[in-house]
């Protein structure tokens, strides 16, 4: 199987940007991307999308993770501009598709340049004071790496329920796909929960 | 390590009646490689689940060392290790090293030392060069080879592996095979491969729920081949 997004990959390095403190980098990438969600505009949607390429310019993010990484966003915001084209015009579709990229080049390089146990350490650091008030900062950490772990792994779910229904000559019908595609996504949870109690993950 | 069966068993409610998934059992574990054969749906699993608290007995208790999963899973978990079949499973972090930081986080918090330590386990193991790579890049011999580099990291006890060669080509089945038999720590190991059972040091045969054989681990392979219609 070929690995259709390639989310999460840290890439080492010395840049700037694997130096910065790992809470910087999140808030900021939080603080960017509202931003470019709020502003409501064409050519600072062109300007953004300049910023998140200096960026991953300055975190040297390999070429071909970028190429890989944005196929498949693509093809998600190309349909999302055709239904704002459709909607709201050429400005608004021309303004979505930047947008999107954008977001998804911010969020690759921060992962490129920041280890996923680097994050769980940061946002346990982050909401720890919280356990006052009775939430577990190791398990909402672990949680949100698991979710960001869990998109490939599903997407590749997706692509072989679809083979599987195909080889059947059952393409045509999602009901072919979607029962067992979503079977087998709450059965690979199981199995990943059994797996992660039997490791002891979650124990203190 | 001791590992006991007292009259453990489990019965289901399913919509048509209560089903026995695995009759009462009693079995003391002492032996270093123990392989457990037998047909598909016959209760292999449920036994070596109820060893770390996977699943619990609903009659009857299982102790290692003392201790109940059921009620000190903790301490069992501390003790046991446990290998899945399908490594995509239990890979959960984005790259090797990061996965077994992760296996790490119980007994080392040091972040740096624990960067080192899961270095060193990918060393002895021959994956160190795959440290940052994706662990959707490697094969699937290395995936398993990684996930059972994860359950060795924390030092366990006891090794349980519920078919942990069944989705591997020859040579990563000889791997991993040779890896798990050659183990300081006592294994139990369910297993389809009756060439790897048959080298352990005792069998035990599950059938229809029950265990009908327990003894040499060669006698067993035998018994179960024998069972088999022709
Ligand atoms: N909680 C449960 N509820 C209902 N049925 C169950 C439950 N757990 C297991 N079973 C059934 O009990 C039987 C024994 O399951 P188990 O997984 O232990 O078999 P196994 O010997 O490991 O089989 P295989 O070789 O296919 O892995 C199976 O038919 C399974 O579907
Ligand atoms: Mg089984």
């Amino acid at each position: 199987m070929s690995t259709p997004l390639l989310l999460g990959v840290y890439q080492p390095g010395s840049t700037v940007l694997h130096r910065l403190p790992v809470w910087v980098k999140v808030l900021s990438l939080g603080a960017l991307s509202l931003t470019i969600v709020l502003v409501r505009d064409v050519r600072a949607a062109v300007g953004f999308l300049a910023l998140a390429l200096v960026l991953a310019a300055i975190g040297k993010v390999a070429l071909r993770t970028l190429a890989r990484s944005t196929r498949g966003i693509l093809v998600i915001a190309v349909i999302a501009s055709a239904l704002q084209w459709w909607a709201a015009g050429p400005d608004k579709a021309a303004e979505t598709l930047l947008d999107l990229i954008s977001l998804a080049l911010l969020a690759l390089t921060v992962t490129a340049t920041t280890l996923v146990n680097a994050i769980l350490d940061s946002l346990i650091r982050g909401i720890g004071p919280l356990r006052r008030v009775g939430v577990d900062p190791e398990r909402v950490a672990l949680t949100i790496g698991l979710a960001i772990q869990a998109i490939p792994g599903t997407v590749a779910l997706a692509l072989e329920t679809r083979d599987a229904a195909r080889a059947r000559g059952l393409g045509s019908h999602p009901r072919a796909y979607l029962t067992p595609f979503v079977i087998r996504v709450v059965a690979r949870a199981h199995e990943t929960g059994d797996a992660l109690a039997a490791r002891g993950i979650g124990d203190d | 390590m001791s590992i006991v069966f007292e009259g453990a068993g489990l019965t289901v409610d399913t919509p048509d009646g209560s089903r026995v998934v695995l009759a009462p059992t009693t079995l003391e574990l002492a032996e270093h490689r123990i392989a457990v054969v037998g047909a598909n749906g016959s209760g292999k699993s449920t036994l070596a689940r109820m060893i770390n608290g996977l699943v619990a007995p609903s009659a009857g208790r299982v102790l290692v060392d003392g201790f109940d999963p059921a009620r000190d899973g903790r301490e069992v978990r501390r003790r046991v290790g446990f290998c899945f079949t399908d490594p995509a499973a239990q890979l959960v972090m984005p790259t090797c090293a990061e996965d077994i930081e992760l296996s790490l986080r119980r007994t080392v918090k040091d972040a740096h030392l624990r960067r080192q330590r899961a270095l060193q386990v990918l060393e002895r193991h021959g994956l160190v060069d795959h440290a940052d790579a994706s662990v959707h890049t490697l094969s699937g011999g290395q995936k398993q080879l990684l996930a059972l580099a994860g359950v060795l990291a924390v030092e366990p006890s006891v090794v349980i592996a519920d078919e942990p060669t069944t989705l591997l080509d020859l040579a990563n089945t000889r791997r991993i095979g040779d890896l798990l038999l050659g183990l300081e720590q006592q294994l139990v190991l369910v297993t389809h491969d009756l060439d790897l059972a048959a080298r352990c040091d005792r069998g035990i045969v599950v059938a229809d729920a029950r265990v009908v054989y327990d003894g040499p681990a060669a006698a067993a392979v035998d018994h179960y081949v024998a069972s088999v219609p022709a």
